[in-house]
């Protein structure tokens, strides 16, 4: 069983600058950043080290870290302009018993991660999942659609702190 | 109305209206389309097990809607599940019957602010003969929707025109 | 000249009666054979994530209850568990005892509901009869608890909305006497069935390569023959105190990890429940189970993922907290969601009839995957 510190040394002698930091902001997990299109060949490693052996997938997130510049659009309507989104991996051994966090930042106007849906075979859903809450664009994604939302949904990313509903989605209002 | 009051006494012939035998028969057999959408679902489902037991009303499950003579929209319905819906409910034959059961599909529910999904009212797509409250309305609620969608079946007209 | 062939596709829900709510399934035919699989998903996508970060903590809780519903309580532990870790709260010893009393209760209700709609989508109606008597019971234990009969608002951020009712105690002890000779009706009447072995062994089998690189979990993990699960390999609550086995998939019938091995699983594991909630049952505490409920939940600035055993797997959130009133962000790890993306692995090559054995195996609850 190795700690987050051990993981990012190994890490960090392997890839070099590609590992980008250790991040100890949250008191309750570290977590390993990691540049976005570097993120694949990470986790083959990651999954294929007997030492590391992260051999399951846990959970994949996005988040909208809507840390740009807020920017009057239209009348009365604030957008996000720059900053980044995030993608969030939790990893789990079942055979060394450990686990560990890496994130990837990218950019907010043209986010692109590559996909670790090769390492993972559930990446591919929550991938998809995450590609349409957020619009972030999974490089080499075998089937990258909308999975929740209907695909002819035209008002964009729901999740994303700027959202804004559309007034009506084939003939049928939507607000209350 | 007494139809079954009447006994067979009388050389076996019963004399009744037209409406009231129609309406007899259409409330004493209505046939559900067997489709459940979310967690009011679930307790439809308990409503047909053996605890609360529909077939007791007549009520019983068919799998086609072309069989049907009602439709249960039981739970949330989805922007994405409501043209589906208008689908189902359009290969119903008539005479046809729509309970909503539960305040999602009656008006959004708890989803009905920040649901950028959810259609806020199953009538917004299709008309509805009876609303349920609750979330999940209990299935006392449910057997008391059905009894209510009786009592205006039984009251219904072939030739006058009903409000 | 040879007659022409092609292939069929065939469209299965989002309205059937076997897929469990509103999945709809693109099946791609050769004759009976099939070919492949494509799920669509989305007909129940509620919005929940964007609920969360509308509600303030406690509020999200009501939300919680309707991600698996036929699994509230289990729901509401997992995110308490959470927040509490956020927060850094101790429960009292008496809420722990509470908790798993409940969750466990309601682990036997919702495999319950599995196995009966299971036996149903093979075709054995009765077996669905008497698998609601029973969970018709629990829910009165339930309703006498907290009012509600599915979705509860129980379980608090460091506590519980309110004490148990005087009676539970004796009703609950009563319940597991009446429950106990009714796992081997029902393995009487549907899983020593003849027919439904047949229609079960040696379908849809899983190995467990593929499960754990799918990342699926519970009963259907197990299923394949490994002995993984949160409340033993990583205990949360008070797990630790208690005596019980994980039963594994033996392959009893055919080859291990097939369906039968799936549901199987879930009986033993109904049983297994049991013993818990009879020994928490004999030794539960007296004392206060509100004294630990912040009065105002603020949690500090950071990320944190928390996970428990649900009755379908693991379900876990991702929270990520910046120190207001609302969470930033609340992400799903859903049972369903996960292990449904297995089954266009496991279908390929087999009959129509056995996509519906397959699927209702790997049970699974369209309010989670969607959400
Ligand atoms: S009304 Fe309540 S119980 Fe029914 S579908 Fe909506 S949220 Fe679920």
């Amino acid at each position: 069983m190795k700690n987050d510190e051990e993981i990012f040394e190994i890490l960090k002698a392997k890839f070099g600058d590609s590992i980008i930091e250790l991040n100890a902001k949250s008191p309750f997990e570290k977590v390993i950043v990691i540049a976005p299109l570097k993120i694949k060949e990470v986790s083959y490693f990651l999954r294929d080290d007997s030492e590391l052996d992260f051999c399951s997938l846990v959970l994949l997130s996005g988040v909208d870290d809507a840390n740009g510049e807020k920017v009057e659009l239209e009348e009365g309507f604030k957008g996000i302009q720059g900053g980044t989104l995030s993608v969030y991996y939790h990893l789990e051994s079942i055979n060394q018993k450990q686990k560990a966090t890496l994130k990837v930042s990218t950019s907010r106007e043209n986010p692109e991660v590559e996909s670790v849906s090769d390492v993972w075979r559930n990446a591919d859903w929550h991938e998809r999942e995450a590609f349409d809450m957020y619009g972030i664009k999974f490089l080499n994604h075998p089937d990258l659609r909308r999975i929740l939302m209907p695909e002819d949904w035209e008002a964009g990313y729901p999740l994303r702190k700027d959202y804004r509903n559309p007034e009506f989605y084939q003939g049928m209002k939507v607000p209350y | 109305m007494g139809l079954l009051d009447k006994e067979f006494s009388d050389g076996n012939i019963v004399i009744t209206k037209t409406d009231d035998l129609l309406n007899w028969a259409r409330l004493s057999s209505l046939w559900q389309v067997g489709f459940g959408l979310a967690c009011c679902a679930i307790e439809m489902m308990a409503t047909s097990a053996s605890h609360y037991d529909f077939d007791r009303f007549g009520v019983i499950p068919r799998n086609s809607p072309r069989q049907a003579d009602v439709i249960i929209i039981s739970g949330t319905v989805t922007l994405k599940m409501a043209q589906r819906i208008k689908r189902l409910y359009e290969q119903m034959p008539d005479p046809k019957y729509v309970i909503s059961m539960g305040s999602c599909s009656n008006c959004g529910g708890p989803y009905w602010d920040h649901g950028y999904h959810v259609l806020k009212g199953i009538d917004r797509v299709i008309p509805v003969d009876v609303y349920v409250p609750g979330c999940p309305p209990r299935p006392e609620a449910l057997l008391e929707g059905l009894l209510k969608l009786q009592e205006k079946i039984r009251n219904e007209s072939t030739v006058k025109k009903s409000a | 000249m040879a007659l022409k062939t092609e292939e069929m596709v065939l469209n299965m829900g989002p309205q059937h009666p076997s897929t469990h709510g509103v999945l709809r399934l693109e099946l791609e035919l050769e004759g009976e054979l099939v070919l492949n699989v494509r799920p669509h998903l989305g007909y129940l996508h509620r919005c929940f994530e964007k609920h969360c970060e509308a509600m303030t903590y406690p509020q999200v809780i009501p939300y919680v209850d309707r991600l698996d519903y036929l699994a509230a309580m289990s729901n509401e532990l997992t995110y308490a568990i959470t927040c509490e870790k956020l927060m850094n709260i101790q429960v009292p010893e008496r809420v722990e005892y509470i908790r798993v009393i409940m969750v466990e209760l309601q682990r036997i209700a919702s495999h319950l509901v599995a196995l009966g709609t299971f036996g149903l989508d093979i075709g054995a109606f009765t077996p669905f009869l008497y698998c609601f008597i029973d969970r018709e019971k629990i829910l009165s234990l339930f309703e006498l608890t907290c009012g509600a009969r599915m979705l509860y608002n129980y379980i608090w951020i460091g506590g519980l909305s309110h004490d148990l009712h005087p009676d539970f105690i004796r009703l609950a002890k009563e319940f597991v006497q009446y429950f106990k000779p009714h796992v081997a009706e029902l393995n009487n009447l549907l899983s020593y069935n003849k027919i439904f072995i047949e229609r079960t062994a040696n379908v849809g089998v899983l190995p467990l390569e593929a499960a754990i690189n799918y990342n699926i979990t519970g009963p259907s993990l197990r299923g394949s023959g490994i002995k993984w699960d949160l409340r033993k390999n990583d205990p949360y609550s008070i797990y630790d105190k208690f005596d019980f086995d994980i039963p594994v998939g033996k392959g009893t019938f055919g080859q291990v990890g097939d369906c039968w091995d799936r549901y199987f699983v879930r009986v033993v594991e109904m049983e297994q429940s049991l013993r818990i909630i009879e020994q928490a049952l004999e030794q539960i505490p007296e004392g206060d189970v509100t004294s630990a409920l912040p009065k105002r939940v603020k949690p500090p600035e950071g990320t944190v993922y928390a996970r428990t055993e649900n009755p379908k797997g693991e379900l876990g959130f991702f929270i990520v907290s910046n120190g207001s009133l609302n969470p930033y962000r609340v992400k799903v790890k859903p049972p369903s969601f996960v292990n449904l993306t297995v089954l266009g692995e496991l279908c390929k090559g087999c009959f129509i009839s056995d996509v519906i054995a397959i699927l209702g195996s790997i049970d699974i609850v369209m309010g989670e995957v969607d959400r």
